[in-house]
């Protein structure tokens, strides 16, 4: 490699969003000094920030380049996912402020977390170097390891920190020792490089070795079994908007950067990974609704429909089509909202004395709170893959796929899968509308939370009766990722 | 023309309404409900009329771009067939909300929301020509009615909510993989590579490997629905648990989606599978009729007892249309009305003395004839027409199976034959034990006869009963052309003589003397 300045002034162009988005952070920390204690106002800075940082990004929807010779990419396809990675980012921030309130915590650096996360996530969608990647990556999950503990008085946030933070650091190493392998074999961390080193290559074992690191260290974020020991754990103890966000952004963006990796970095290996991606997505599907089942607190349930969830986006990785990939780019944005609408509806349960995250603190909630009933009800069909909700059209995309791809047993499982999962969503919809005592808890709301409701519920219904706007864009940004390169080896 | 839009989305139009009634105001929602649903009803009654018996080919299609990169429109249309079937739907419907005004009497906002939107969904699916379309709108059919029977049904609703829910949904979701392998064979569209379109899959000639697959998975679907032997397990429960108006549509208008299902898809589609199940479907079917009657003969709960004929009667529908012969395939159809008009009439009978007495147990009932002399009369009719005597749409629909299925098989319709004599006798002995004899129990001495709104719900269906007993033909005319297009595809061999040979020629003369419609 020369030694030349790897990057120019133009990038910096191409970074904005990047860019409004880090100095947007700092002015959330000056904001929380100069901002009388207990201000509102900063959820509106924050709020603020994440806009600003959406509209600097439109001008480069259709931009499709790499920069900083070949550090990022600023395609169609991590445009697709910095949209999902700001909408999931809004709606936690909006429905955080009263439960910060609630529970007393400053949200001065809360704000400013969420904000890195965020920031860290689009560096992982646009990563087409391991190391950017990592860095990414990094950000994002040094970020989520604070904001599990963020409670401090509450001994189970402490122990999903911890929890999170070890077994998250050792996946790490994993997926770092990988990755090492991978820049031993062909010189380069650029992903596109090692694709070129790699697509004469023979197969031999320390590349598989490689790929099977790099698995297991994704697996891991992304709570595929049998790597999500973390998650039930994790999601139960941190705060609920937090919970929302990781498994919504933080999947997402994993499952951008493994995307990446896989499709880009190491297509020639596609034989190897497809098995293992198999046996993952089989693996934690069934996994994650059979444990789903027996679960009588909402976190933890919805920690396990996450899983599951993450299984059946899998499938998109083993169809290895461009079908498959705009299939899963749909379901992240459908599961945005439709698991930001749940986790909102358990946000409105709580109380400064009652948790509200067990099952029972539902009951009969439609005789208290028709509209919160009716938006929990459209989120759990949506999350079984009912229509007219958004979630079928996710899932019947994903299958199809599947079965384009050949993969007729994976879509059998998965839909076998699907019904199971209803059994426990309809659960709680029995909870809500068929038991008559009340003994939960008031819901409460604010105009935030109620906003993000609001928003959920209509993108919970409009995406599943009208998707065609949605297909069209995952479809143009699954074509970017598979465009240039030898990437275009992807039929 | 949006003719069949406005069918489809009025029920649910009136469901939006009502979210916005007060409901506390319980005499407005019922008010609203009713005459929302006689409009439904009402505005359909032109498609007898507009939808032209003569014409090939599916009419008032309405067509708009829906997903187009993945090749799904909004697509409507109907034939004669399914204009029977939404015309049912859209009586029924009516019949099954005005039934409901005494019955329910808490939550009753929701329980009408609920009913109108099941009706959207019914609807939907009849008319949808776009796979994806019909679908989404059978898959919308499940939430309603599971709220239907969990919230507003008996004892043991809970479970009974849910094994209907589930049991549809695994069938359905295997259904649609079926759809999926269906999809990636269809050629592409201007927009996209592949197509929903039904009428195209109509047209195609499908690997046969490929169709044997597909056909097992829309068969899990369908036949869940329908419900056919050993499937049926959820219906009983469903059913028993069910309010009466859940019960009504059930029977009169849910079911028919699998056997719609079949005659729309599964055969058009799959011909040569189709072909190659038979031995396999008639088993189920022949096991079906005689399980089901036995079964009833059995049954102390009343309405147990009829949701077990409805497994009897519903397997005759399937071995007719699987004789895979225009009379077969007819009879079929008319005798999914027939098992419509007299089933629902059936549970609405149930459901009368059920909200006087509250128990469904036959042996509480006796002699009811006495005191209630209307109701035994209007019971009189439906039994006559759920057995099938002559004279009553029953007969028509059974002779027309037992016609059709003789040409395909002596033995098979045998088999039938028993189940028609054993329909007779469980419904003649369920009669006897609750209309004639002393009344024994003191409880039923002061029973009130129908009022007029329960005759009301009574008197379309006793017309039909009649009306399609004595002069069935319009109804066979209807059916010509969507028969002699599923046969083209399934039996091309009774195609040719289709047109001028079909059952439809001749059947007034069939009702009333049989000899005159040997089989040939």
């Amino acid at each position: 490699m020369p030694a030349t300045l790897p990057v120019t002034l133009s990038d910096f162009y191409y970074i904005l969003p990047e860019l409004v988005l880090t100095a947007g952070s700092l002015l959330i920390l000056i904001a929380d000094v100069l901002l009388p204690r207990g201000s509102r106002k900063l959820l509106w800075v924050t709020v603020a920030v994440l806009v600003a940082t959406l509209v600097s990004l439109l001008p480069f929807r259709g931009v499709n380049i790499e920069i900083a010779q070949g550090l990022i990419a600023v395609d169609a396809f991590a445009f697709f996912f910095k949209v999902v990675f700001l909408l999931a980012a809004l709606l936690t921030v909006l429905m955080s402020a009263r439960y910060l309130e609630i529970e007393g915590a400053s949200p001065g650096e809360y704000y400013f977390l969420v904000v890195c996360a965020t920031l860290g996530m689009m560096i992982m969608a646009g990563g087409v170097d391991l190391i950017t990647s990592f860095i990414g990556l990094e950000t994002m999950a040094v970020s989520f390891y604070i904001l599990a503990g963020f409670i401090k008085p509450n001994q189970r946030s402490n122990e999903a920190a911890v929890k999170y933070f070890l077994l998250g650091a050792f996946s790490l190493g994993i997926l770092l020792y990988g990755m090492s392998i991978l820049y031993g074999l062909s010189g380069s961390t650029n992903m596109r490089v090692m694709a070129r080193a790699f697509a004469g290559q023979e197969r031999n074992l320390l590349l598989v070795l490689a790929v099977i690191l790099v698995v297991a260290g994704m697996a891991f974020k992304i709570a595929a079994v049998p790597f999500h020991m973390w998650a039930p754990d994790v999601y139960e103890g941190a705060p609920t908007p937090i919970t929302a966000f990781l498994s919504v952004g933080s999947k997402a963006a994993s499952f951008a950067m493994l995307l990446r990796i896989f499709m880009v970095a190491v297509p020639s290996m596609n034989a190897d990974w497809r098995v293992l991606f198999e046996v993952l997505a089989i693996v934690t599907m069934t996994v994650g609704n059979l444990a789903a089942l027996t679960q009588t607190n909402l976190k933890r349930m919805l920690a396990y429909s996450s899983i599951a969830h993450a299984g059946y986006l899998l499938i998109g990785v083993v169809a290895y089509t461009p079908r498959g990939i705009s299939a899963m780019l749909i379901y992240l944005l459908i599961y945005t909202f439709m698991q930001i609408g749940a986790f909102a509806i358990v946000i409105m349960m709580r109380r400064r004395d009652v948790v509200g995250d067990d099952l029972k603190d539902l009951s009969g909630l439609h005789f208290r709170h028709p509209f919160a009933a009716f938006a929990m009800l459209l989120f759990m069909l949506s999350l079984g893959g009912i229509p007219p909700t958004a979630g079928f059209m996710g899932k019947f995309w994903l299958f199809s796929a599947a079965i384009e791809a050949g993969y007729v047993w994976l879509a059998v499982i998965g839909v076998l899968n699907s019904a199971i999962s209803l059994y426990y969503y309809i659960r709680i919809v029995v909870f809500m509308y068929l038991k008559k005592e009340t003994t939960g808890s008031e819901p409460t709301t604010s105009p935030a939370l109620a906003f993000t409701l609001a928003v959920a519920v209509i993108a919970t219904i409009a995406l599943g009766v009208y998707p065609r706007l949605l297909f069209e864009a995952a479809e143009r940004s699954a074509r970017s990722l598979t465009i240039g390169g030898t990437s275009a080896a992807i039929r | 023309m949006n003719y069949l839009s406005l069918i489809l989305f009025t029920p649910l139009a009136g469901a939006l309404i009502l979210l916005f009634v007060n409901k506390q105001n319980e005499n407005a929602i019922r008010w609203i409900a009713n005459v929302v649903a006689f409009v439904g009803f009402a505005i359909s009654v032109p498609l007898w009329f507009w939808v032209s018996p003569q014409t090939p080919g599916y009419q008032l299609v309405e067509r708009l771009p829906w997903i187009p990169s993945v090749g799904a429109d909004y697509f409507l249309g109907v034939d004669g067939f399914s204009t029977l079937l939404i015309l049912l739907t859209t009586m029924m419907g009516f019949i099954a909300i005005l039934s409901s005004w005494t019955a329910i009497t808490e939550r009753v906002k929701e329980y009408y929301i609920f009913l109108l939107i099941l009706q959207t969904g019914m609807l939907g699916a009849f008319m949808a020509l776009d796979f994806l379309l019909f679908f989404l709108f059978w898959e919308v059919m499940l939430v309603p009615m599971y709220f239907l029977i969990g919230i507003w049904g008996s004892a043991n609703r809970l479970y009974s909510a849910i094994k209907f829910f589930l049991y549809t949904l695994v069938g359905s979701v295997v259904m649609l993989l079926g759809i999926l392998a269906v999809y990636f064979q269809t050629p592409a569209t201007a927009t996209s590579p592949h197509s929903f379109d039904v009428t195209l899959m109509q047209q195609m000639n499908l690997p046969v490997d490929l169709q044997w697959w597909v056909f097992l998975a829309f068969f899990l679907g369908f036949a869940i629905k329908v419900p056919m032997f050993p499937f049926h397990t959820w219906l009983p429960d469903a059913h028993t648990d069910a309010p009466t108006a859940g019960s009504v549509i059930l029977a009169a208008v849910l079911l028919k989606m699998g056997t719609y299902g079949f005659i729309r898809f599964s055969l058009p589609i799959l011909p040569d599978a189709t072909r190659t199940f038979v031995p396999f479907i008639v088993l189920l079917s022949i096991i079906g009729i005689v399980y089901g009657a036995l079964v009833a003969l059995a049954q102390k709960d009343w309405k147990r007892l009829v949701a077990y004929s409805s497994v009897s009667h519903m397997a005759m529908v399937m071995l007719g249309m699987f004789a895979l012969n225009p009379v077969g395939i007819t009879g079929s159809i008319v005798q999914q009305l027939n098992h419509g008009i007299s089933t629902g009439a059936l549970f609405l009978l149930v459901g009368v003395v059920y909200e006087r007495r509250h128990t469904r147990e036959i042996s509480e009932y006796g002699g009811l004839s006495k005191v209630m002399p209307v109701y035994a009369a209007v019971f009189l009719v439906m039994t006559m027409s759920s057995i099938g005597l002559p004279a009553l749409n029953g007969f028509i629909g059974e002779f027309l199976i037992l016609q059709g299925v003789f040409v395909a098989s002596k033995l098979w319709a045998a088999f039938a034959a028993s189940g028609v004599v054993l329909g007779a006798a469980y419904m003649l002995y369920l009669y006897q034990r609750t209309m004639f004899g002393k009344i024994e129990n003191v409880k039923n001495e002061r029973l009130l006869d129908l009022s007029v709104r329960e005759f009301a719900t009574f008197a379309p269906l006793l017309v039909l009963a009649v009306w399609i007993g004595l002069y069935p033909k319009p109804i066979l005319d209807r059916l010509q052309t969507p028969v002699a297009r599923v046969i083209t595809r399934v039996s091309p061999q009774y195609a040719q003589g289709a047109a001028a040979d079909a059952p439809a020629a001749r059947p007034p003369v069939a009702a009333v003397s049989p000899q005159a419609a040997e089989p040939r």
